[in-house]
């Protein structure tokens, strides 16, 4: 079994978290969209770590994962704080910024 | 299974990023234990000691150049250079957070973000003295990230480094006093784009390592150097560029910079238009200098063609905003297009740093100073709600306030690039390492962009003197100290560098060296 599928199954994962960004509308769906996009990588980061037969690609895997994390607390804090004011979480309704 | 060496680790050169990173710290610990009475003052005595504390280590360590922690951190002049314009443009920021005196409830930060907007209870704290100083420890942490952002000599701390800056900028940015929903809602916007554009730099990383087996810079360059034209490695370029880019916020990947710099806190829109840009355009610098720099085809059309993009945007859309703080970020994203010119200028002097690098550290420099000072303007001019950012609340303002006027002025002035002002220094080096370069079509465009933006910054001066004043016009706060302090440091400095900008250029000149 060839490492390239793995890579293309990245790609194509990339592309769905990429595009789903672009056109859902629910904020926490936007932000699984980034975190599919964040796990795309890690799956690309250990499929070279393993090709290049270096451990390099799956500690940045881990550094990815840690970061990830982090983010996902300020994110959704900061999604709360927003849909607590608007019963909303829709990206549709934040529009007061315009222009 | 061969011993484990470890990295080698120098502190010296480490010392203004442990000063940093420190005194943030030490503020999250004042934050949990001092107590609540006195935590403002020692907050903002501990961001102080911390920030200008890593300036004067940057200063002590100048001249030095090496390669640090294994290999992760350079610490060489441009580095340095950069680093010491992030910390003291982040004092200076700091000291906006810290003014009282102007906003009846003493502070732009709201006393706790998570109460919901026209509860009671978010009433009743609209009107309490209690000021909030988490903003403290947390833009300290930004401030270390920018400093890490502009010495990582490696992807991964690039990364790590842009996480570390932008996630307290999310945070304090949806934190203002007034006008609440907006400033949420920029938080919104700027977290879910900023995330967006971090999938998309990492998603590069791991091609680049895909196609070198590295991540550190300098392994990048000794492959592309001789690896020609890889796919897997032009492709991972073109995915980090997008989201350093998204950071400096150059068109097309503005989108989220008008409607952040508006919602969010005005010291805070100060903050990052100055430093943000800064480290953003620190890491711009590295990549594709230390990495890129001898496979240069691959980059220069496509920041060629954004920095044209950038400008043209800027300048076009700035004529049509009527809210200075939209105007002030459309500005940004031009300035950002003039930067990239800069960049493009970065092969002109061969090695040891051409007089592209010098000048757009120059110009950084100077357009942090003024746009921070211009967005500390912004902070004094009140009415009943809060700022007053609407344009038409300008009008005849100098009859009100003659000093406060021609202050503003004097910044509108510089980033227009009139002569005698720092902007004008700054534009001039750039265009003229372009043109020793060969890009003067660049230039042609990016004078005739300076032409355009010049209209609307005249017109805010038009506007400020020979217009009549309204009837209920805002007023004009007088500043505490950390305001007049912020606002004397940045006028004298867009006055000296353009009047006598000699012997910072030849700081820069010096400093224009990258090792790794």
């Amino acid at each position: 079994m060839t490492l390239t599928w793995y890579l293309v199954l990245a790609a194509i994962l990339f592309t769905i978290g990429a595009a789903g960004v672009l056109v859902r509308r629910n904020a926490i769906v936007v932000f699984m969209c980034v975190e599919l996009m964040l796990n795309s990588v890690n799956l690309t980061l250990v499929t070279f770590a393993r090709a290049t037969g270096t451990l390099d690609g799956q500690v940045m895997a881990f550094f990815v994962m840690v970061v990830a994390a982090a983010e996902v607390v300020v994110g959704l804090a900061i999604i709360m704080s927003i849909y607590r004011t608007r019963r909303s979480a829709s990206v549709d309704d934040a529009n007061l910024l315009k222009y | 299974m061969g011993d484990i060496t470890a990295p080698d680790l120098s502190l010296a050169a480490l010392a203004p990023l442990l000063f940093v990173f420190g005194a943030a710290c030490v503020g999250v610990l004042v934050e949990a234990f001092g107590p609540r009475g006195n935590r403002q003052p020692v907050q903002l005595a501990v961001a102080l000691v911390g920030t200008l504390g890593g300036l004067v280590s940057v200063l002590l360590l100048a001249g030095r150049g090496e390669v640090t922690a294994g290999g992760a951190l350079a610490v060489d002049g441009a580095a340095l250079f950069l680093q010491a314009v992030i910390a003291g443009l982040g004092a200076l920021s700091i000291l906006l957070f810290a003014e009282r005196a102007l906003d009846p409830a003493r502070s732009a930060f709201v006393t706790s973000a998570a109460v919901p907007v026209g509860s009671p209870r978010d009433r009743e704290q609209a009107m309490s003295p209690r000021v909030q100083t988490e903003v403290y420890p947390l833009a300290t942490f930004a401030i270390g990230g920018m400093m890490l952002f502009a010495a990582s000599n490696d992807l991964l701390i690039m990364f790590v480094a842009l996480e570390v800056l932008s996630l307290p900028l999310y945070l304090i940015s949806g934190m203002a006093r007034r006008r609440r929903l907006l400033s949420q809602e920029a938080a919104v916007k700027y977290f879910l784009l900023g995330a967006f554009a971090s999938g998309f730099f990492l998603y590069g990383l791991a091609l680049v390592y895909g196609a070198t087996g590295s991540i550190r810079l300098s392994d990048v360059r000794a492959y592309a150097a001789v690896g020609g034209a890889d796919v897997l490695l032009v492709l991972g370029l073109a995915l980090l560029v997008v989201g350093l880019m998204f950071k400096a916020s150059v068109a097309p990947f503005h989108t989220w910079t008008p409607d952040v710099y508006q919602g969010a806190p005005t010291p805070v829109t100060a903050f990052m238009a100055a430093c943000t840009k800064v480290a953003a355009f620190a890491a711009v610098l590295r990549l594709l200098y230390v990495a890129f720099g001898t496979s240069e085809w691959t980059w220069r059309p496509l920041v060629y063609g954004i920095a044209i993009v950038s400008m043209v945007v800027g300048a076009v859309l700035g004529l049509t905003q009527t809210d200075l703080k939209r105007m002030l970020a459309y500005s940004s994203i031009a300035h950002a297009g003039f930067l990239l010119v800069g960049v493009i200028a970065l092969g002109a002097g061969s090695d040891g740093g051409g007089s592209g690098l010098s000048s757009t550290m120059f110009y950084l420099l100077a357009y942090g100073l003024t746009t921070l000072g211009a967005f500390a303007v912004l902070t004094l001019v009140r009415d009943g709600d809060g700022e007053a950012t609407h344009l038409s609340q300008w009008a005849g303002l100098a009859q009100r306030s003659p000093l406060t006027a021609a202050i503003m002025g004097i910044f509108l002035l510089a980033l227009a690039g009139i002569p005698l002002t720092s902007g004008f220094t700054g534009k001039f080096a750039v265009f003229r390492a372009a043109i020793e370069d060969g890009a003067w079509p660049l230039v042609l465009v990016a004078v005739l962009a300076s032409a355009v933006a010049a209209f609307f910054y005249v017109r805010v001066i038009v506007l400020m003197y020979f217009s009549a004043p309204a009837e209920e016009g805002p007023t004009v706060g007088v500043p505490g100290l950390p305001t007049t302090i912020a606002l004397a440091v940045t006028v004298t400095a867009t006055l000296v560098l353009g009047v006598a900008p000699g012997p910072v250029l030849d700081l820069a000149q010096r400093a224009a060296i990258f090792v790794g």
